[in-house]
């Protein structure tokens, strides 16, 4: 940058650049090479602590067990949006930056590009044996130039020359690539305002319905209501899984799950039989609803101290070891009279003794039994405070009933124990299996996939080909080809060679053909 | 055969191919330390003698190369091709063994990319002069057989549902062949940066660059294949393409780096040097997805079986 004497002398504040010099700097600087080499790193480099922290996106307990283990630490890396580093504002700003720089970088090139295409390859040098690849070769300029054309060269011809060019498809190829990238994140933004995804847990026999009160845990789209949702629904007839039996060394592993589904993919179409597995969702319009987890919900009955059966039904038990499907589960009876009654119980799908406690070694249910501790009291659900079904601590006022032991003696289907105090019955009746699924709609998936094959396709093209000129000039008895590629790699020496003995054995047979 | 004889048989040609790789990075070594120095530093050295430039030290001569030399490096590439074909064997046996794509878990997918690895520079080895990466590649893939054989050994089984799809044979697929490439292409970046300026038994830094950089070139868009069709399988198999799963993140940081690479080799004080340690970076991020992700972070992908 020059400045006059005038600049120089009549200074009001530091001789600067103005802000539209500025801008400019700043839009040189940001679409430089080396500027977006540096967002690539800091991409990759921000990236890392996504993948060492708990994230919400992907594991929203870890996230909440972190809080619990080590709140403060836990608060300052929230602070810093490491539990969302993929949505948070430095990584978006990252990201922005690269993709406006790589526009800045797109434009200007597609507008020269489009210019290139449409310029005639140069005129041949006058002493082609300077270039890097060149030979004499038997021949003449017509069969040369004919030769090229039917080899869908560009060519161009002169005062005894030839100019042929060809691999305009590298640059194409790059340019695709770049702007496939950016339709790519379109794509994934589009997806997450207008798509939706939910959780839940159904249990055999049991139906669902898509609407927002049935999930489990539900996460909208910005641009979603709740209207928007397909309006399917299925019972969950019968749900198998199969394991690898005793005697390997990965007994228990699963082999094989699925669920029979009776779907009606709207509320006046017909139903329909679907089997879902795990590599197989359910496709109801778009919506795809994905087997994730199951476990057991063994079914009991409890009577109250009155005498009256105050619950019938399934009890989904959590997992806690997915070797042999040990579960954990609460029960809570609100309707138990005189008394409010609650259960902790320990499910084991292959039990068998082991000492004085019981252990379950499969986690197919060979022989299940289900271990009760009782409590009786006020369960509090009348206070209004939200409460896990899955959990009963926090509960001030139940009381154990009975004597508490580590490992109760397990009852078996069929079998009923009366509670201690005259508080009630407890009946096993029988063992039914639940699953957790997610459905998610996601109207940004068919364009990232379009997208990720035009930046295959794209970057296929601008790696493998290579651009490359080649010239024939005549000389005494024949002619010069001469050869030049502007860009690295490919073995452009290899087809030099070839393209020359072809241009040779062409011109011979012309020849031949005209005698 | 019975399966248990099959895997048998797949463990026993992996020792196999072990003992083959050390006897082929022998071979090649010997030929590499008492072969002749470099043809074209030869070359440039010679027009230097008698030169005005009396200031410059003189050359010390060339050690007379051993005769034997370029029979070490013959009998490493035999012994190459024979740990190649015993890898296949136990790549191939073990697949009957247990009737699926023999890449299901870490130590089967170990194996198969040592074998891309090995399979990508015998392929090489054929067409252009690139011997001397034979001693590296060798050792690579003899230690690499080893941690897989004392590490993440597993044995021959059925795999989880969720990877009982076709779903193996287009993503590890595309995975186990980039990360082969990948390897050979690290093993010419590393060299680049140890070898000196000067005359060396190695090749020019320049044409150790060009090997790296054509091997990279084919190996990034296999490797971006690898990412996009594992995103389609996580579609069909998680509901969503991409979660940002651990194994994902580090996926994602290693393409990000290799991008980084071609873009630092078309950037003006990035050639050479800066661009074949960025190279060379990325390739640790490879790594640690493989090891470290399955081993200490987990995730969804932690098939990897390793106890």
């Amino acid at each position: 940058m020059t400045l006059t004497d005038e600049e120089k002398t009549t200074g009001n504040g530091p001789a600067g650049l103005g802000v539209v010099g500025w801008l400019r700097w700043g839009w040189r600087v940001l679409t430089s090479m080396r500027t977006a080499l540096i967002l690539l790193f800091l991409l990759a480099l921000a990236s890392v602590p996504g993948s060492l922290y708990p994230q919400r996106g992907v594991d929203p307990g870890a996230v909440a067990r972190y809080f619990q283990n080590d709140p403060t630490k836990a608060e300052w890396l929230d602070r810093f949006s490491l539990f969302d580093v993929f949505t948070s504002p430095w990584f978006a700003a990252i990201y922005l930056l690269l993709f406006l720089s790589l526009i800045g970088c797109v434009l200007p090139r597609t507008m020269v590009h489009l210019k290139e295409m449409r310029r005639t390859p140069p005129p041949a040098p006058r002493n082609l044996s300077r270039l890097p690849h060149h030979a004499d070769i038997e021949g003449d300029l017509a069969s040369a130039e004919a030769y090229l054309r039917s080899k869908r060269w560009r060519v161009v011809t002169g005062d005894g020359w030839v100019s042929a060019e060809k691999g305009h498809l590298r640059e194409t190829g790059n340019l695709l690539f770049h702007v496939a990238l950016l339709v790519l994140l379109v794509a994934v933004g589009v997806g997450g305002l207008f798509g939706y995804r939910g959780n839940v847990l159904v249990v055999e026999g049991d139906g669902f319905a898509n609407t927002v009160a049935a999930y489990d845990r539900y996460l909208p789209g910005s641009q979603v209501s709740p209207e928007d949702l397909q309006p399917f629904s299925f019972t969950l007839k019968d749900f198998q899984a199969s394991y690898i039996g005793p005697g390997h060394e990965k007994q228990g592993q699963p082999l094989d799950y699925f669920a029979k589904l009776t779907v009606q993919d709207s509320p006046s179409s017909p139903e329909r039989e679907f089997t879902l597995r795990v590599n197989e969702p359910l496709d109801a319009d778009g919506a795809l609803t994905y087997l994730i987890g199951h476990g057991y919900a063994p079914t009991f009955r409890i009577t109250g101290g009155d005498g009256k059966v105050a619950f019938e039904g399934a009890v989904p038990c959590l997992v806690n070891d997915t070797s042999t499907y040990e579960s954990e589960c609460v029960i809570k009876v609100p309707d138990a009279a005189p008394d409010q009654l609650a259960f902790l119980g320990r499910f084991l799908p292959s039990t068998v003794p082991n000492g004085a406690e019981w252990l379950s070694v499969f986690p197919g249910a060979v022989n299940p039994t289900v271990q009760i501790w009782p409590f009786k009291g006020d369960l509090g659900l009348d206070a209004g405070t939200p409460q896990s079904v899955y959990d009963l601590s926090g509960h001030q006022n139940l009381k154990p009933l009975g004597q508490m032991t580590a490992s109760p003696k397990p009852m078996a289907v069929g079998e009923a124990v009366d509670l201690p105090d005259a508080a009630g019955k407890i009946e096993f009746t029988g063992v039914k299996e639940w699953i957790t699924l997610q459905t998610t709609y996601d109207p940004g998936r068919f364009p990232a996939l379009l997208a990720s094959g035009a930046a295959i396709l794209g970057l296929l093209l601008s790696l493998l080909i290579h651009r490359r000129r080649v010239w024939v000039r005549v000389r005494d008895g024949g002619v010069t080809v001469g050869g030049l590629t502007r860009t690295e790699g490919g073995d452009f020496g290899e087809e030099f060679a070839e393209l020359t003995k072809a241009l040779e054995h062409h011109a011979r047979a012309e020849v031949k053909d005209v005698s | 055969m019975s399966p248990d004889r099959l895997a048998t048989l797949s463990d026993q040609l992996v020792l196999a191919a072990i003992l083959l790789y050390l006897a082929a990075m022998i071979g090649y070594a010997l030929e590499l330390a008492f072969g002749r120095v470099t043809e074209t530093v030869r070359e440039r050295r010679l027009a230097t003698v008698g030169g005005p430039s009396d200031d410059l030290p003189e050359p010390e001569p060339a050690p007379e190369p051993a005769s034997w030399a370029p029979k070490a490096g013959l009998v490493g590439t035999g012994a190459m091709w024979l740990g190649w074909a015993a890898n296949v064997g136990a790549t191939l046996t073990r697949g009957l063994a247990v009737d699926r794509w023999p890449w299901g878990n870490m130590y089967e997918f170990v194996v198969a990319m040592l074998l891309a690895a090995v399979t990508v520079f015998l392929l090489l080895q054929v067409r252009y002069p690139v011997r001397f990466l034979g001693a590296f590649v060798g050792v690579v893939a003899a230690i690499g057989l080893g941690f897989a054989v004392r590490v993440l050994y597993t044995q021959a089984g059925p795999v989880v549902p969720a990877l009982d799809s076709y779903w193996v044979a287009i993503h590890v697929t595309a995975a186990v062949a980039a990360s082969g490439l990948f390897i050979v292409g690290a093993a010419a970046a590393g060299l680049f940066l140890v070898r000196k300026e000067g005359p060396s038994r190695l090749p020019s830094r320049a044409d150790l660059e060009r090997v790296a950089h054509r091997v990279i070139v084919i190996a990034f868009p296999v490797w971006t294949f690898a990412v996009i069709s594992g995103a389609l399988w996580a579609d069909k198999a998680w509901g969503r393409y991409w979660g940002w799963d651990p194994k994902e993140v580090w996926a994602f940081i290693t393409w990000v780096a290799y991008a980084a690479y071609l873009h630092a080799r078309a950037t003006a004080g990035w050639k050479g040097k800066a661009a074949m340690i960025v190279s060379l970076i990325a390739f640790a991020c490879l790594m640690f997805n493989l090891v470290g992700v399955n081993i200490f972070i987990g995730g969804l992908h932690s098939y990897a079986d390793v106890k």
